[in-house]
């Protein structure tokens, strides 16, 4: 038989070992469930887990689809940490996008070196706003940030819906609902930097978002007061945090880099608005703040790692007809492995000897 | 304008339809979080529910049994949600996330085969002479037996957690766990069975939206509606009979707002879309703002993870 | 008299402690047995075992001469074993008669059972409400519906895990009158405490433990305190620490301070006044849910109120902060350690960090300095004899003892003007609970000015310079220490805000 027994202190082995217990498991589990559903287990986990790291053209993709869930998945750690939880990084992603693509859409035509970092900015406080709204609601009146953030989402979707059908529809697009392609605009366009490893400026700026994020975990007493609050509320109140300013710090930070992550997607890999513009990064960044650990370093490491099971899924979905959806699968059976082994952290497995 | 299509009493009629699935899946989830367990996966069980509600009913052509392979579906599913947060101590809202995610992915895995397809037609009850009935008729008499279920469901959960021993000791587990277990209560069976409850609830609540509301598969068809019931449950105080008033108001805006589209007024129909979620934002504003009655009615153990300790 | 229940040799361990050592002793049909013990002797762990909350490594028990092994309290419950734990497992939303109810194992219906709360209440002399909230009962009231729930089953054993702790001495009578008459209805009792004036009071027998061990067996009326104390502590006595107290100018002044409770159960400040000197003890006694969390989240600055209500040296600082309060001078150290003074899983470091911030100046624009703080977290260690492997330890890790010391020296390490600690030697083991109050007095001695609120009466009446009480909301009258009685004391409990027989002071 076999037991859990408290340990005296956290393992810190575990705590690094758990998000790679938690991938392997998940690619076993797949496995047998691909062989369920009647798919060839060895080549569509091949392609999932493997393929996008090794092949040469997948690797240079692999860091631009990477860097919207990494720079995403920072700020919404940070609010974890704080037990601030914004599980609506989707919608603001949306909110920046528009309100970054309406600024370069508005001086459409013009150049200078200056428009798309006045659209970075648009970008990082439309995703603020939006982020700020469950802020105050949960500062001011206690509602629920969970649930506010998340129907914010709904309204976002429609709202770009709204948008694309609206004021900010190509004028020359025969009527799609679509706006122009900021990325083929060469002021609005998102510049590559190393073109063959896939970082663009958007990669750049995350990256240095990223050692900021850590700096302020790691060294500030701001991100102190952050894990403070996340991890003994009261002890916080006593050691002179004010809730409210980490409510609304956690929400506008997380905001804010979800709204830049809109912004990097729209004027870089996606070009343009259109209602399918989202595609759930806001999500699965979520996944990759937990299997990161909440820690810049693992969120780094975690963000590869799910983009790869995009770009995996991708081509299981042109070569193996595998649907889109065993891709959201597998990230969900990431996360409960993950949540699930977190046990051996505090807990060690014991092997009871039956009394005889 | 013509607002003369807007019938009255068509509309809750229609109302009534719309909240069911609302009403289920918001009086499961005030189970399990009166035992102290904040559940996020509702939607996650609600579209598990609707995609095996939907195969079971038109594998085997009975769409009663389609509801019970919809709430079988959101039972099982949930035990994940159960096991990790009761026996492995994971994180409550994590967790709950995950089963969301997992379920959106799982249902649209299962369902790859059964896009297009009209599921097998769930008959109204009709009651000889009382449905035919002017007005009271198609009021009381015009639906489908789940949403009679649904009443009665809520009556029952009111009756169990208010009236019997069982629901006293579930309560107990969520306004003080620890007490509980010394008592001698296993505090995580109990929340287990909770969530399991809720989590049937929420399946059957899913496979109404495919079978009945739209009814057909597509992915990700139930579009917010466990979001929308975990917030019914905090409008509701933690209450069964609010629980209705709440489901059935949102099944109010949503009819209204399709009517209004359909009316094809001036109001464009993306914003009129997003009522929905901007109300329940009102409400839960509403409802949390007096922060000493909301800690009152809240199960003072609510998302908090039960540790057996000596 | 016959034996009722024989325990032999039982043992139990957790991991790093051997909690029970071979335990063997034995309680009479209808007497009230003491298991006497310092916090930490396995006075706990050896109840839980007979009510069957815990499973033992080895040994037996029998009762009245069967094997008994409760496999869970139920079945303890079910033996005739009932148990009243100190924290109590009620339900604060639930009424008096659902409480009863999810304690009983065969609960008549609501109105049978609603009959017979009423009657068992009053034939003991404790009457209740079966349909009032528990969350609007005082903590005395409380332990009577604990008590009325063990008695509805009739027990043939009533276990006791140190009841009086919340009561005031007026309370402590009326329940040692209850106890008395179970006794004689031939109901045996085991009365676990560490008071000793209650154990010859009440008891007709006593079992002492130490270190997990059975130590001694006695007659209480045989014995003396210091005897027993002997017997307990195993010869290490207190240190009495001679009061010298020569009052300075007043520090801290609290004028009519008026604060609602956050909490919907809690119990608002009203009118709290005092006036606290250099060099001062003040001791705040009362009943535990009297104000006393709310008093020091108050002083504290985690609840902020009207700037007069408090004055720190001339300046009304109630509307600051716990940071700028620290700043001035004004420091704290709340009752829960784990959770409220200190973050459970953070280092000791960075809970050192937590309050020792400002006044240690540990982050200079912001960025924390590892290396000052390091050093502040030892010298915390090395003062106030923590014992941990180090200052990378959690928090969690450290024994209640321990961690008090290290919550109480962090904050005298930091020379406060004033200190205000609630519950300071709250479950932490004799040794450590002298040196903290030697702590204290040392502080007080160069110079600060002390606030010490607390339940144990026996602490305050040998810490303090001045005395006052807290109760439901209001302060009494702060008065010197010495002279004090136990009547006296127990008056102000009851309400008596200018503290009955002391003429002006």
């Amino acid at each position: 038989m076999l037991r859990l027994e408290q340990r005296q202190q956290p393992s810190k082995l575990m705590l690094y070992l758990t998000p790679v217990l938690a991938v392997l498991t998940t690619m076993a589990v797949g496995g047998l469930l691909f062989v369920a559903l009647g798919i060839a287990p060895g080549r569509a986990i091949y392609l999932l887990f493997i393929d996008p790291f090794v092949d040469s053209y997948n690797l240079s993709q692999l860091f631009v689809k990477a860097s919207p869930l990494i720079l995403i998945a920072m700020g919404l750690s940070i609010g974890f940490r704080a037990g601030v939880w914004n599980i609506g990084a989707e919608g603001q992603f949306i909110m920046g996008a528009l309100a970054g693509g309406a600024v370069g859409l508005a001086l459409w035509g013009m150049t200078g070196w200056w428009i798309l970092p006045l659209m970075a900015v648009a970008a990082a406080l439309g995703g603020a706003l939006w982020g700020l709204i469950p802020a105050l609601l949960k500062i001011r009146f206690n509602a629920s940030e969970i649930l506010v953030s998340l129907m914010l989402v709904y309204v976002a979707e429609n709202f770009l819906a709204q948008m694309v059908q609206g004021v900010l529809r190509a004028p020359d697009g025969m009527g799609f609902p679509e706006s122009r392609n900021l990325g083929r605009n060469e002021p609005t366009a998102l510049p590559d930097v190393f073109p063959a490893l896939g970082i663009n400026a958007g990669g750049v700026t995350m990256l240095v978002l990223l050692a900021l994020a850590f700096f302020l975990l790691q060294k500030h007493a701001l991100g102190f007061q952050i894990k403070l609050t996340g991890d003994s509320p009261r002890a916080a109140r006593f050691a002179g945090v004010k809730p409210g300013v980490i409510i609304a710090l956690c929400l506008g930070v997380s905001g804010a880099a979800a709204g830049l992550a809109g912004l990097f997607e729209l004027t870089g890999a996606a070009g343009k608005l259109t209602i399918d513009f989202p595609l759930g990064y806001g999500f699965t960044a979520i996944i990759v703040a937990f299997l990161g650990r909440l820690n810049p370093v693992g969120i780094l490491l975690a963000g590869v790692v799910l983009a790869g099971t995009y770009i995996g899924g991708e081509n299981a979905q042109f070569m193996l007809k595998l649907p889109a959806a065993a891709v959201t699968v597998f990230q969900g059976m990431m996360l409960f492995f993950l949540l699930g082994f977190e046990i051996l952290i505090n807990y060690r497995v014991k092997r009871l000897r039956r009394a005889v | 304008m013509d607002f003369s299509s807007l019938n009255a009493v068509a509309m809750i009629v229609l109302l009534i339809g719309a909240a069911t699935p609302i009403l289920l899946a918001a009086i499961g989830e005030l189970v399990a979080e009166k035992s102290g367990v904040l559940n996020l996966g509702v939607e996650g069980m609600m579209i598990i529910g609707a995609v095996t509600g939907f195969i079971t009913a038109t594998t085997t052509g009975s769409p009663m049994l389609g509801f019970a392979g919809g709430a079988l579906g959101g039972a099982l599913v949930s035990t994940l949600f159960a096991f990790l947060t009761q026996y492995l101590h994971s994180n409550q809202v994590a967790t709950g996330l995950a089963l969301t995610m997992f379920g959106l992915g799982l249902a649209a895995l299962m369902g790859r085969n059964y896009n297009g397809i009209k599921p097998p037609r769930t008959d109204r009850l009709e009651v000889p002479g009382l449905s035919d009935f002017p007005v009271l008729g198609e009021l009381l008499f015009s639906y489908d037996p789940i949403i009679y279920f649904s009443v009665f469901l809520v009556f029952a959960v009111w009756w169990f957690l208010n009236r019997t021993r069982g629901g006293l000791v579930l309560r107990a587990c969520g306004e003080n766990h620890d007490a509980a277990h010394s008592l001698g209560y296993n505090v995580q069976l109990i929340r287990f069975g909770a969530i399991m409850f809720g989590g049937a609830c929420a399946g059957l609540g899913g496979a109404y939206v495919s079978l009945v509301r739209v009814p057909q598969w597509t992915e990700g068809m139930t579009a917010g509606v466990g979001w929308i019931a975990l917030a019914i449950v905090v409008f509701a105080s933690w209450k069964p009979w609010r629980v209705i008033l709440g489901a059935y108001m949102f099944g109010g805006i949503t009819i209204l707002q399709l009517s209004l589209q359909a009316l094809g007024i001036s109001i464009s129909g993306a914003y009129l879309s997003m009522t929905p979620y901007i109300v329940t934002i009102v409400v839960l504003v509403i409802m949390s703002a007096d922060r000493k009655r909301a800690s009152i009615n809240a199960p003072a153990c609510l998302g908090r993870s039960f540790h057996a300790s000596h | 008299m016959s034996v009722l229940l024989e325990v032999e040799s039982l043992s139990k361990s957790y991991p790093g402690v051997k909690a029970n050592d071979e335990v063997s002793f034995a309680i009479q049909k209808g007497e009230i047995h003491a298991l006497l013990g310092e916090n930490g002797a396995g006075k706990s762990t050896l109840v839980k075992m007979i009510y069957g909350l815990v499973k033992p490594d080895s040994g037996a028990m029998l009762l009245e001469g069967q094997p008994y092994a409760p496999p869970k309290p139920s079945m303890a419950r079910k033996s005739g074993v009932s148990m009243v734990f100190q924290h109590f497992s009620l339900f604060e939303a639930l009424t008096v008669a659902e409480n009863i109810t999810l304690g009983m194992d065969d609960a008549p219906n609501r109105r049978e059972l609603s009959a017979k709360i009423r009657a068992v209440s009053q034939d003991y002399g404790l009457p209740l409400d079966p349909d009032r909230l528990i969350g609007d009962m005082s903590v005395g009231e409380r332990q009577r519906v604990e008590i009325i729930r063990c008695l509805l089953q009739n027990p043939r054993l009533f276990i006791m895990d140190e009841p009086t702790s919340v009561l005031t001495p007026q309370e402590v009578e009326v329940l040692f009158g209850t106890l008395r008459q179970l006794s004689a209805n031939g109901v045996a009792i085991l009365y676990i405490s560490h008071k000793l004036d209650e154990i010859l009071a009440l008891c007709d027998h006593a079992t002492i433990l130490r270190h997990g061990k059975v130590v001694a067996t006695c007659t209480p009326k045989e014995e003396t305190a210091t005897s027993l104390a002997e017997m307990m502590i195993g010869g290490e006595l207190d240190i009495h620490i001679a009061t010298t107290f020569s009052p300075g100018a007043v520090v801290l002044q609290l004028q009519g301070l008026d604060m609602q409770s956050k909490n919907p159960f809690g119990t608002s400040l009203r009118g709290v006044s005092l006036a606290l000197r250099k060099g001062e003890i003040l001791g705040i006694g009362g009943v535990a849910g009297n104000g006393q969390d709310e008093l020091l989240a108050a002083l504290s600055g985690e609840e902020k109120i009207a700037p007069a209500m408090i004055e720190l040296a001339g300046e009304g600082i109630g509307g600051l902060g716990p940071n700028e309060r620290r700043e001035r001078g004004l420091l704290s150290a709340p009752e829960e350690r784990l959770g409220h003074a200190a973050a459970p899983v953070m280092s000791l470091s960075q809970n050192a960090f937590l309050t020792g911030r400002i006044r240690k100046g540990l982050a200079p624009n912001g960025v924390i300095n590892a290396r000052k703080t390091n050093d502040f977290a030892r010298e915390i260690v090395k003062a106030f004899d923590v014992r941990t492997p180090g200052v990378q330890v959690a928090a969690k890790a450290l024994s209640g003892g321990n961690l008090q010391k290290f919550v109480i020296g962090r904050e005298v390490l930091q020379a406060p003007e004033v200190l205000v600690v609630n519950q300071p030697t709250w479950g932490v083991d004799a040794a450590a609970a002298a040196a903290i109050r030697q702590a204290l007095r040392q502080l007080a001695a160069d110079g600060a000015a002390v606030i010490v609120i607390s339940q144990d009466l026996d602490e305050l009446m040998e810490i303090s310079d001045t005395f006052a009480v807290l109760a439901e909301g209001r302060l009494s009258r702060p008065q010197p220490a010495e002279g004090l009685t136990v009547e006296e004391i127990g008056l102000m409990m009851g309400g008596d805000l200018e503290g009955a027989n002391h003429a002006e002071a």
